[in-house]
């Protein structure tokens, strides 16, 4: 019974997101009038490495589609963002007019002043980076940045962590490989952008509203989807199969509603910065850490000493010989969905503030949460955050030696690596290779 | 009418043969070895930038370039196979993805002077248009389009019957039987190792020429057009199809393809226009993109929960066991 309350309740908490998320869409679309091709939003933000990033204001940047030839011009406000709608798909010529910057400001050395993108249907929105100015980097000592950069990898593995640890559980009771893990950290996000942003509420009240709704997501995705095809005896990779479709329709559907653009949360979206040493860290950022903390201890205390905890891992032990013991499979299954989804929306929620909201937020961290999870042994729940916390700071240092585009690839390097040589993780046990 | 004979061209575009390709790769690799292989988007890419930067940055001949790109994917498969072969299918799947994501990377970030970084490769195919016999519009399409559908469909057409041709040999049913229990293959004596990297290398190679059409089709390379969607529509569409039957890949791209159009051309017309069917409140022509890749997400769900074989496979084929 009290089940299906927190069912209701949730539903009609849905209920009211999609209500409330509608007008806000309606009022970005409003203003369009109606044009004959298909267009894509190219937008930026100009801001100058040499001088704290700030940002640079009336840049002018222009965009010529092959197809039109026409010219389409934008200059950056004073928060240095640009966007205009280029009316065209194809390859497109989008360059930034060096003239118009200010004297004491150039583009890095080298830098192209031109980027020659293909727009096509499946991407209506275009991020153009130029490189503005020289950056410190070079000015900063290798110790120095050292020191920063392990400090940002231990904040980056301990919130991914959260995300892993989720992955890991459901893959530990359940078998299943999740490949739409990642979109269950989108949704913390965009629902906490949701309410923040679209209906106006405080941000921690929409934080603590989008992990409850995670929680809600995570319980019906089990009760109604996964447990139905776990009874039809769905395969484990034709489970995983199904899990890439979610993951490609509801990354889709986020698109569908934010328009592919990358937003800010209202608060908190630039807080200053506390220098320790070698070391500047923001007080927002230590409070997030704290609180993913405290989640993980309780969430690893719970599997270790509660009752439910042991079971679920009894269940990733054997299920047949657990289900013999009167342990009720799905009963704890589900659970483990409700908090692994929970925790993965959290870990949305936080990333969020660091790395603005995207459709695509969770999905370009899959893959890392599936290195971090494998380096410390699948299924493993301190495996998973320890494996985290190496992911993290191992992606995060590797731009010392490696371009930054480049950071995702040493993580899924190291996967390769942990497969060949020790395929169970640091500390899962030799039996669950099979 | 136009959105009739838009969605037709889809079905022999340039686009469709390219899939075709992709998608007969997967499937000696999924569909008769039954390896989980999640990386041929990397295969694709290896073959169409090996191809591209020969041509553009080493001004080799064409055919020169095509061995180049081919050779430089078989090599890729060899790296890959060696360490992967030996895992179990959801890792082999793990591993493949990730591996096909460094190498998205890697054309983007590395040796720009090279791969010209998220812009791509461009201007490779002057060679290659110098010998196209058709000097005005075919059906409506541009002669130099043209010329690489026929490239494209005369190699979906060659691989087909020499995937037809292998799977009827001794060495096709040894792969069949890997698939259905390699404990059995392995205690007649053969080398199942050796058997698994030899669909890897055949299904990458067919993936990689897959990658040239599509090169010499949009006449640039780019990194993104190598993502891990692609796999996964690549997959989409071979398990509608049917999985290890010849004609699988090919309805399967064909049909997905040509739908995949068409759901957009229509969702397009609904949309555009100053009073559009579909309100603007409700869906722009912006959005017409999340929408047909919703449909993709939600067909491969369906496909797998109710219908694994897809239209023409045979339901005990599907590998889709963990071993």
């Amino acid at each position: 019974m009290r089940l299906r309350a927190i069912l209701l309740a949730g539903i009609v908490g849905i209920l009211s997101v999609l209500l409330l998320g509608l007008p806000s869409q309606a009022s970005d679309v409003g203003g369009d009038e109606a044009d004959e091709g298909p267009t894509t939003v190219v937008s930026g933000t100009v801001r100058n490495a040499s001088d704290e990033n700030k940002p640079v204001e009336g840049v002018t940047i222009t965009a010529t589609p092959d197809a039109t030839g026409e010219e389409v011009e934008a200059t950056s406000d004073e928060d240095g963002e640009y966007e205009m709608e280029v009316p065209a798909l194809g390859r497109t010529v989008i360059a930034i007019d060096v003239d118009s910057l200010p004297d004491d400001v150039s583009l890095a050395e080298g830098a192209p002043t031109e980027l020659t993108p293909v727009l096509d249907v499946g991407r209506p929105s275009f991020t153009a980076i130029f490189r503005v100015g020289q950056s410190e980097s070079t000015a900063i000592g290798t110790l120095d940045q050292l020191a920063q950069n392990v400090y940002n990898g231990l904040y980056f593995g301990i919130i991914l962590a959260l995300g892993a640890l989720g992955l890991s559980m459901i893959f530990g009771t359940t078998g299943l490989t999740n490949f739409a893990h990642g979109e269950m950290v989108t949704f913390g996000a965009i629902m906490t952008y949701t309410f923040n942003v679209a209906v106006g509420m405080n941000i921690f009240l929409s934080g603590i509203i989008a992990i409850a709704l995670s929680a809600l997501f995570g319980y019906l995705q089990d009760r109604y989807f996964w447990r139905i095809l776990r009874h039809r005896g769905t395969g484990l990779i034709a489970m995983m199969i199904v899990s890439i479709g979610l993951q490609f329709f509801l990354r889709n559907v986020f698109q569908f509603f934010t328009g592919g653009r990358t937003e800010n949360y209202n608060d908190f979206t630039t807080p200053s910065g506390i220098s320790a040493g070698p070391v500047t860290f923001s007080m927002r950022d230590v409070y997030c850490m704290i609180i993913a903390i405290v989640l993980l201890t309780v969430v690893a205390a719970a599997l270790k000493f509660s009752r439910v905890g042991r079971a679920a891992r009894a269940i990733s032990d054997n299920p047949a010989l657990a289900a013999s013991t009167g342990i009720n499979v799905d009963r704890v299954v589900t659970l483990v969905w409700t908090v692994g989804v929970a925790l993965a929306g959290t870990c949305g929620i936080i990333l969020g503030f660091s790395q603005s909201v995207k459709f695509d937020l969770g999905a370009q961290i899959l893959l890392v949460m599936f290195a971090a999870i494998t380096v410390g042994g699948l299924g493993s729940i301190s495996g998973a955050i320890i494996g985290s916390i190496i992911v993290g700071v191992l992606v995060e240092t590797s731009t010392l030696i490696i371009p930054s585009e480049l950071k995702i690839a040493a993580a899924m390097f190291l996967l390769i690596v942990i497969l060949l040589v020790r395929p169970q993780g640091l500390l899962g046990n030799k039996e669950r290779i099979g | 009418m136009d959105i009739i004979t838009g969605t037709l061209s889809a079905a022999v575009s340039v686009q469709a043969a390219y899939f075709c390709l992709a998608a007969i790769g997967l499937n000696v690799q999924f569909g008769y070895a039954g390896l989980l292989n999640f990386g041929q988007a990397g295969f694709l890419a290896v073959g169409a930038y090996g191809f591209a930067v020969a041509v553009a940055s080493f001004e080799l001949p064409f055919f020169a370039a095509v061995a180049v790109g081919l050779g430089c994917t078989a090599l890729l498969a060899l790296l890959l196979g060696i360490p992967t072969l030996r895992l179990r299918a959801d890792y082999l799947a793990i591993a493949t993805i990730a591996a096909a994501e460094v190498i998205r990377l890697f054309f983007g970030a590395t040796f720009r002077e090279y791969f010209k970084g998220r812009d791509g490769v461009s201007g490779f195919t002057a060679d290659f248009q110098s010998v196209n016999p058709f000097d005005s519009s075919v059906l409506g399409f541009r002669p130099g389009e043209f010329w690489v559908m026929v490239v494209g469909w005369t190699l979906v057409v060659l691989s087909s019957v020499f995937v037809w041709l292998l799977m009827r040999s001794p060495w096709g049913r040894i792969m069949k039987g890997i698939r259905e229990d390699e404990d059995a293959v392995r205690s007649l004596g053969k080398n199942v190792y050796s058997y698994k990297m030899q669909a890897l290398v055949l299904g990458g190679l067919i993936g990689a020429l897959g990658g040239l059409v599509l090169a010499l089709g949009q006449n640039s390379v780019q990194p993104d057009n190598f993502n891990a969607d692609l796999t996964f529509i690549v997959y989409t569409m071979l398990i509608l199809g049917g999985a290890a039957r010849i004609f699988g890949p090919i309805f399967g791209a064909i049909v997905f393809w040509a739908a995949l159009s068409f759901i957009g051309a229509v969702l397009t017309k609904l949309t555009r226009g100053d009073d559009p069917f579909i309100p603007s409140w409700l869906m722009t022509d912006n959005q017409v993109g999340s929408v047909r890749f919703m449909v993709v997400g939600l067909c491969l769900m369906a496909l797998m929960i109710f219908r694994p074989q897809g239209v023409f496979g045979d339901r005990k084929e599907i590998a889709l066991d963990a071993r």
